[in-house]
């Protein structure tokens, strides 16, 4: 049964979105400014009017209100109540649902250890920083053991350093309390780093789910395709092993050496951006060098796009104006394009009965059998309800 | 920098001082013609006194101040109420304020010929001004307040499972303070004005009729002393409601003063 159904979702900016998150998953809803991402998030908080249905845990909610979702729901701007200490902006839904002063204490104890903050109980939202911030908006929204999560932008504000670091504390403390979650984002690294699956929005709609390489090397339509940057996707046909974390891949015809540690690559992909384009033949290697004819220039605002023909592939490349300007390029002339192997990504055969062992990302993260973090028992309401949490030490 | 924020309070002061040491001078050197319009702040002082010692001035002033305070207190406690309504029930709001907006621009002492028709010249009368002169002002900036408080801190609320009513107790009355605080401190100084204006015209008693009865008697020093109670009332009032404000919202207010 799902976490959170969506079923045939309308109002003034979803057109019939329909969508499931299995329960303990982390989906991302990707897509451009004004898809609709936010308006889902605030249809399953009922925040928003809408048209269809909502189901969380299996049970059709459209006529709970927003009190009774149990949703623990991180907004964009964290909109920490300013007026209100560290404690208790944390015990604030504790107090809203009537819990008794002493268990309200010692969960708001359990949850600023596991955020790291208890020696910040007591300031107010205006002297933390924005990752403090963001830990204590977590917390807040946790406090009160929602049956899903809802995170939109969380990160937004931050710099990128805080923010990459946050995200990953974040992935693993929702692993931990295998609570069922939807994050918001129009960044694809963001969505790659903590998705189980992503969902891609639209104007208003769902275009494609899947997991994130599923989406990236697969995307359903030119509005996907587009959204992720519109990346050159080569077929491989064989993978050949370098040593030292290099294999070359043949994709038909084209070798593409890549820092890889397996051999069942699928596809690869390469962002126009970091195609360099050459006209004379670039001194060193020939590694990661081909030579082609330039088959169609493209030219928007700010960048132009080169269609290059190598062989029987047709590769894009893009650069700024003045470098195009100044290369001189013209259709139909001969060029060399270069590829940063480190800018190439990869997409496995997962399937492959002789792919590597120990591939990808290492398991760091607790298994199923970890029972130190425990969901509540569905149906049961109130304090009697809740996670036990064990401070997350070895991650913060 | 330290040194400088230490002596701060004594700048201010500096100015009244010099001040007041200039009117002395130039009366007392009669740099000025026609003595008996423009005593000496030291005379002004020894009227200060005489009128406590003969309780004149206190009389007046508690009668000002009663007044002051019965018309400020209710006029704001029933503002306020209809101010928190019609900021929270958008209903309210839509049936309150063409009401309201049509009142709130007269002046307060354009209702004195009104009040003084539908109620007499009695007690009732300068406390019936201050009462409209507060209501309205406080009325508009609760509202307001209320209204501004960012959606967003009452949909939080509202996530984290609090009724209505908790979220307005809690949350956006909390929030909306600073705003409430400035209409109050405006019309705090305000009712003052007003008190005066409605004794010196309507009211044989409290620091307005004083004033009216000094100058009937070319009393330029009462005059004077009446002026700087006047004054120092209006200032006290506004102070009081601006120490208030720091002390509820300064943790976490930008407005608050640090």
């Amino acid at each position: 049964m799902p976490a959170i159904e969506l079923r045939n979702i309308h109002n003034y900016a979803c057109r019939g979105v329909n969508l499931e998150v299995s329960a303990g998953e982390l989906l991302v809803l990707l897509g451009p400014n004004g898809a609709g991402k936010t308006t889902l998030l605030n249809v399953i908080a009922d925040l928003s009017e809408y048209e269809g249905s909502v189901f969380i845990d299996g049970i059709p909610v459209d006529r709970v209100p927003t009190q009774r979702r149990r949703v623990g729901y991180v907004f964009q701007d964290l909109v920490l109540f300013p007026h209100l200490d560290v404690v208790s902006n944390i015990a604030y839904g504790l107090r809203a649902q009537g819990w008794s002063t002493g268990k309200i204490g010692a969960r708001v104890e359990e949850l600023l250890r596991l955020v790291q903050l208890k020696h910040l109980a007591h300031r107010y939202p205006r002297g933390l920083s924005g990752g403090e911030k963001q830990r204590v908006a977590l917390a807040r929204a946790l406090a009160p053991f929602p049956r899903i999560l809802l995170l939109d932008e969380p990160f937004s504000n931050l710099d990128t350093q805080t923010s990459k670091y946050l995200r990953f504390e974040l992935k693993q403390l929702q692993r931990r309390l295998k609570i069922s979650t939807l994050y918001v984002t129009h960044q694809l690294e963001e969505a790659e780093e903590v998705a189980d699956r992503v969902a891609v929005v639209y104007d208003g709609r769902i275009e494609q789910v899947g997991r994130p390489e599923e989406v990236f090397f697969y995307p359903a339509s030119e509005k996907v395709r587009a959204f992720i940057g519109a990346p050159n996707i080569l077929e491989c046909t064989s993978t050949r092993v370098l040593g030292r974390g290099l294999v070359e891949v043949r994709c038909g015809g084209l070798p593409v050496v890549v820092p890889h540690d397996g051999n069942s690559v699928k596809r690869i992909a390469l962002f126009p951006k970091d195609i360099f384009v050459s006209p004379m033949k670039p001194p060193g290697s020939e590694i990661n060098r081909f030579k082609g004819v330039i088959s169609d220039i493209k030219a928007s605002q700010e960048w132009v796009r080169l269609t290059v023909k190598v062989k029987h592939h047709y590769l894009v490349a893009e650069m700024p104006h003045h470098i195009f300007q100044g290369l001189g390029l013209r259709m139909g002339q001969d060029v060399f394009l270069i590829l940063k192997p480190k800018k190439v990504k990869i997409y496995e055969d997962t399937t492959n009965p002789n792919r590597l062992q120990n591939e990808g990302r290492p398991e760091a993260f607790p298994g199923p059998n970890d029972t130190s973090l425990q969901r509540p028992v569905k149906g049961r309401r109130g304090p009697g309800n809740r996670y036990t949490l064990r401070p997350l030490r070895h991650i913060f | 920098m330290s040194v400088l924020k230490r002596v701060s309070p004594g700048w201010g002061i500096l100015p009244i001082i010099i001040f007041l040491g200039a009117w002395e001078a130039v009366t007392r050197l009669n740099l000025i013609p026609g003595q008996i319009l423009f005593p000496p702040f030291s005379v002004v002082v020894r009227e200060f006194c005489n009128l406590i010692a003969t309780g004149v001035l206190t009389e007046s002033f508690l009668s000002s101040l009663i007044r002051v305070l019965i018309g400020f207190c209710s006029g704001s406690a029933v503002g306020l109420a209809i101010g928190i309504l019609m900021g929270w029930k958008d209903v309210l709001n839509k049936a309150f304020s063409p009401i309201i907006s049509l009142f709130y621009p007269i002046p307060a002492l354009g209702w004195l010929p009104l009040l003084m028709l539908w109620i007499g010249i009695n007690e009732a009368l300068p406390i019936a001004m201050i009462f409209i002169c507060s209501f309205f002002p406080i009325c508009y900036s609760t509202a307001s307040g209320i209204k501004n408080v960012d959606r967003n801190f009452i949909w939080a609320a509202r996530t984290l499972g609090a009724s209505d009513f908790k979220i307005l107790a809690t949350i956006v009355l909390p929030l909306a303070l600073p705003t409430i605080f400035t209409g109050l401190r405006l019309e705090a100084g305000m009712s003052w004005r007003v008190i005066i204006a409605a004794e010196m015209v309507a009211i044989p008693t409290g620091i307005g009729a004083l004033l009216m009865r000094a100058e009937s008697l070319i009393r330029v020093d009462i005059i004077i002393v009446c002026l700087m109670v006047l004054s120092l009332m209006c200032l006290s009032f506004e102070r009081l409601f601006i120490y208030l404000e720091h002390r509820l919202t300064r943790q976490w207010s930008s407005h608050a003063r640090h």
